[in-house]
């Protein structure tokens, strides 16, 4: 693997667990709320 | 006696992007929207967080039928100038992980829909997704050229979604939605595939044009019109909306069925020259958005 391929990689996996972060926390918003709305 | 050691380079992993393009977002635009009008058409009050949850679904199961379509069409896709720079066939993603990504959406869109909304949107939502996948993309789409006639009902689902999404049972007026989109996407694809044909022979694709010929396709582009006309109209007349998306439908129809008769007249061959098709597969587009937004002011004045 050369230096430039492994920066690439790296790169690629760090944008790819940022959206799934992103996801995530927005899917606890929505069933946090939808928890309430149920529960009303 | 051992092999020489072989260097093993990984693959890059996917972007992000690639695996959004995977859901098709712009044909998630219109699946979003018709979804919306439905929601809102119906006559019973949701809460806008269930709402918004019922239209993300319906907009992540249409993603996962994107995606499984592009997973299991990759061999087509890589034949066809629209479609060969898609993640699969331009080789930016490996075809396990666009499946896994395909039925993690369609299970997450289903289940999350059954919980928070209601089963019978759920039930909808599975059934359009399991209609595109297996009836349109694995079952008629390479065997006969009325595949986007029966696969064009995958596409219609989406205000049924909406309106079961908001009162949790099926009436007239949504049925009638399913029929205008139904009877909508063979003049609106018929006419992109006259203008894209060899695209579509190229990848061994059984379009109507490819099979039948051109002067066929243009005829039945006109003759499905007709009863598009039929469905787009009947909600006035039935008593089920107002003046406003009566007239709407009326004067909009019309000239969606000049824009059909030009094709069904025209007698172009070549794919550069073909004017009324490419002025037919826009207005289609434009005809279903305003038809819906008027739908959707019309029940919010005379409801």
């Amino acid at each position: 693997m050369t230096p430039e391929f492994e920066d690439e990689y790296r790169r690629r996996q760090r944008a790819r667990a940022k959206v799934t972060a992103w996801i995530l926390g927005a899917l606890v918003v929505l069933f946090f709320a939808i928890s309430i709305v149920r529960m009303m | 006696m051992s092999s020489p050691a072989v260097p093993i380079t990984p693959a890059l992993p996917a972007e992000w992007r690639d695996f959004l393009a995977l859901t098709k977002p712009r044909v998630m635009t219109l699946v979003v929207f018709t979804a919306l009008c439905g929601l809102l058409a119906a006559p019973a009050h949701i809460n806008p967080i269930l709402g918004f949850t019922a239209i993300l679904c319906t907009a992540v199961g249409a993603g996962a039928s994107g995606a499984l379509n592009m997973w299991y069409e990759a061999d087509l896709d890589a034949h066809m100038k629209r479609t060969k720079g898609r993640p699969l066939p331009a080789g930016r993603m490996d075809r396990q992980s666009a499946l896994h990504f395909g039925v993690a959406l369609a299970v997450g869109s289903v289940v999350l829909m059954g919980l928070a909304v209601n089963l019978l949107a759920a039930a909808i939502l599975t059934v359009s997704i399991l209609f595109y996948v297996l009836v349109y993309t694995v079952w008629l789409k390479r065997r006969t050229p009325q595949n986007i006639v029966i696969g064009g009902a995958a596409g219609a689902f989406p205000p049924l979604i909406g309106w079961a999404a908001a009162t949790g049972r099926i009436e007239l007026l949504p049925i009638l939605l399913f029929l205008l989109i139904f009877l909508w996407t063979p003049p609106h694809f018929w006419a992109l595939s006259l203008f894209v044909r060899t695209d579509y022979a190229a990848a061994g694709v059984p379009m109507l044009p490819v099979v039948a010929g051109i002067r066929t396709t243009r005829r039945q582009v006109f003759l499905y019109t007709l009863p598009m006309v039929g469905a787009a109209v009947a909600p006035w007349p039935l008593g089920l909306t107002g003046a406003i998306y009566g007239l709407t439908a009326s004067l909009l129809s019309a000239w969606f069925l000049l824009l059909a008769t030009r094709v069904g007249l025209s007698q172009e061959t070549d794919q550069a020259l073909m004017k009324p098709e490419r002025a037919l597969f826009k207005f289609s587009i434009l005809y279903l958005f305003v038809l819906f937004g008027a739908l959707v002011v019309d029940r919010m004045v005379f409801a």
